[in-house]
């Protein structure tokens, strides 16, 4: 435990100086301060808190944004190391491979609860700001805001393992986009497509649920509607939610880090520095 | 007692072969160089040692253990050739940070970087350092806790004249207090004399593991004979040994090993017309070009 929180304390030390964490906190704020700002006119006559639509509201950002932050931070992890020749020194040292791995994951995990809670705090700040009945949705935000870790510790997960894989920095980060682009845009795209040609068949009713819970920024935004009150701010999503047991959603962004970690420690340890 | 055993080890990289056969030992309190070519298999050799890679075929004995193991991690140090660290850290966190890995407290730090003359750039960030001065940070956190092995890829590339001296005295003193020193070196002349043993390597294949004055002997290369003449007489000196004219004084010949105290003789007999006389045994550059060039055959006989 000692080394892993040695190479945490390293590898947050290097972070703050190359002003990832100065670039993660300013991310998250300017777009939750944007997103409240524009949030804000619809309430009063829905009948819901300020705060829960406000929560609505940072669930669609966090899908985009989470993802985003923890790939960019974690596709150098193992690539980076081999490119600079740094990881054969390190590799002789009694730590292993996994421990390594782990004290890069807290630190970059350190990060981004960072991120997201400046974030957020900024944002529930605003929508308290004109409502006194905001205080309902505070259950929303704070799951709001352990969920997002979960999700970003599956997203870190899974750029360690492409950076592992890759062993180039280069080709990590064109991996790590196409991932987002894959997993956060076009899967639902083609989840969409999927239904229009289907026309309510076998594919809507029983295949597609289970895809839509396969994928963490789905499942994540499945959790966070369905657990939340503010369901019917939601666009989208909000019909597909109805039919899939939140408890599934839940079980899969909690085993997609474990998952993801695990796929990332067998690559890593395939590296040859 | 030997920390360091390899036996019949090989190495193959796609077909092509790194290592053949190559079996040595070093012992505690040993300082051994390793010589070759690029490409000989020196650094081959060393990752195989620290278990970075894995061994195509023979047995590698690293302080009682097994090559990588937990075991013998925690009893060897490393410096690899051209060593690299995090641009944005400073010396000091660096070594912080290598200490904490060893399991160890974080506060000899300091230390360390004034034992390698850092003391000064240790709070500057190690993107501002030279070559030189990342080569002294390798150095010092090679120095961490008490290793039993050090491995050591071309430890002195990069320092200047001076700190080459204070390394070597640092690599006595650790010799001296039981650590066996496995280094690999292009600078013959400085391993020359600070070494116990030396191994050279060509191609893969061991071609001689002795002391120097063994490998001397064993090589029987020609010894060189430098000899000054009185102004003006270099060229009947050179018309009376048989010899090649230099320059303007000096006269040059080679003999074997029996036949120097003769020759030595012959030059005495001159008399006046030599100022001085240098015996030059063959250098290290000498014996290792004998080796390295021999065929394996040679080698064998």
């Amino acid at each position: 435990m000692k080394r892993i929180l040695a190479a945490t304390g390293t590898e947050f030390r290097i972070a703050l100086r190359n002003r990832w964490v100065a670039i993660c906190v300013a991310m998250m704020a300017v777009f939750s301060i944007v997103l409240s700002a524009m949030g804000s006119a619809p309430t009063g006559e829905l009948g819901t808190d300020r705060l829960s639509v406000t929560v609505a509201s940072l669930t669609s950002l966090a899908v985009y944004l989470v993802p985003l932050i923890a790939l960019l931070m974690s596709f150098d992890a193992v690539a980076g190391e081999v490119e600079r020749g740094t990881l054969s020194l390190v590799l002789t040292y009694p730590v292993s491979r996994f421990e390594l791995l782990m004290g890069k994951f807290l630190a970059h995990l350190a990060i981004l609860a960072l991120a997201v809670a400046v974030g957020y705090a900024l944002a529930a700040g605003a929508s308290w700001w004109g409502d006194a009945r905001a205080g309902r949705g505070l259950v929303a935000l704070m799951r709001l805001f352990w969920t997002s870790l979960v999700l970003g510790a599956a997203f870190l997960a899974i750029g360690y393992a492409l950076s592992a894989l890759a062993r180039r920095p280069g080709a990590a980060a064109g991996l790590a986009i196409g991932l987002w682009l894959v997993m956060i845009v076009l899967y639902d795209l083609g989840l969409l497509a999927a239904i229009v040609a289907d026309g309510g068949g076998v594919f809507t009713t029983d295949v597609f649920p289970w895809l839509l819970i396969a994928n963490p920024a789905d499942a994540f935004r499945l959790y966070n509607l369905a657990a939340s009150e503010a369901t019917a701010a939601a666009a989208g999503l909000g019909g597909a939610a109805s039919t899939i047991d939140p408890r599934h959603a839940l079980a899969s962004i909690l085993l997609w880090p474990l998952a993801g970690l695990g796929l990332a420690t067998l690559a890593f340890r395939r590296v040859t520095p | 007692m030997t920390t360091l055993t390899l036996s019949h080890l090989t190495k193959h990289f796609d077909g092509a072969r790194a290592l053949d056969d190559v079996s040595f030992t070093v012992a505690a309190g040993e300082r051994v160089a390793l010589l070759g070519h690029n490409g000989a298999g020196k650094s081959t050799l060393m990752k195989i040692v620290l278990g970075l890679i894995p061994a195509t075929a023979g047995h590698v004995e690293v302080c009682g253990a097994a090559p990588g193991s937990a075991e013998a991690r925690r009893q060897v140090a490393y410096l690899p050739e051209n060593v690299a660290f995090h641009p944005a850290l400073t010396g000091l966190e660096m070594i912080r940070f290598y200490l904490r890995l060893r399991g160890e407290s974080p506060k000899p730090a300091m230390g360390l970087l004034e034992r390698v003359g850092l003391a000064q750039a240790a709070t500057r960030r190690i993107g501002t350092y030279s070559k030189g001065m990342r080569q002294r940070v390798g150095l010092a956190q090679a120095l961490i806790g008490k290793p039993r092995l050090m491995v050591l890829d071309e430890p002195t590339s990069g320092l200047d004249p001076v700190s080459r001296r204070e390394f070597y005295a640092m690599l006595d003193q650790l010799a001296a207090e039981g650590a066996a020193i496995l280094l690999s070196s292009h600078a013959l002349t400085e391993v020359e004399a600070r070494t116990d043993r030396i191994v050279i390597l060509s191609k893969g294949q061991l071609r001689a593991n002795d002391t120097l004055a063994n490998l001397r002997r064993a090589a029987a290369l020609p010894i060189r004979l430098q000899v000054t003449a009185r102004p003006g007489a270099a060229d009947r000196v050179a018309a009376e040994l048989a010899a090649g004219r230099r320059n303007g004084v000096l006269v040059d010949l080679t003999c074997a090993h029996d036949d120097k105290l003769a020759r030595l003789g012959q030059i005495a007999g001159l008399g006046a017309l030599v100022e001085d006389v240098e015996v030059i045994p063959p250098s290290l550059e000498d014996l290792y070009s004998h080796f390295s060039s021999q065929t394996n055959a040679e080698a064998q006989s």
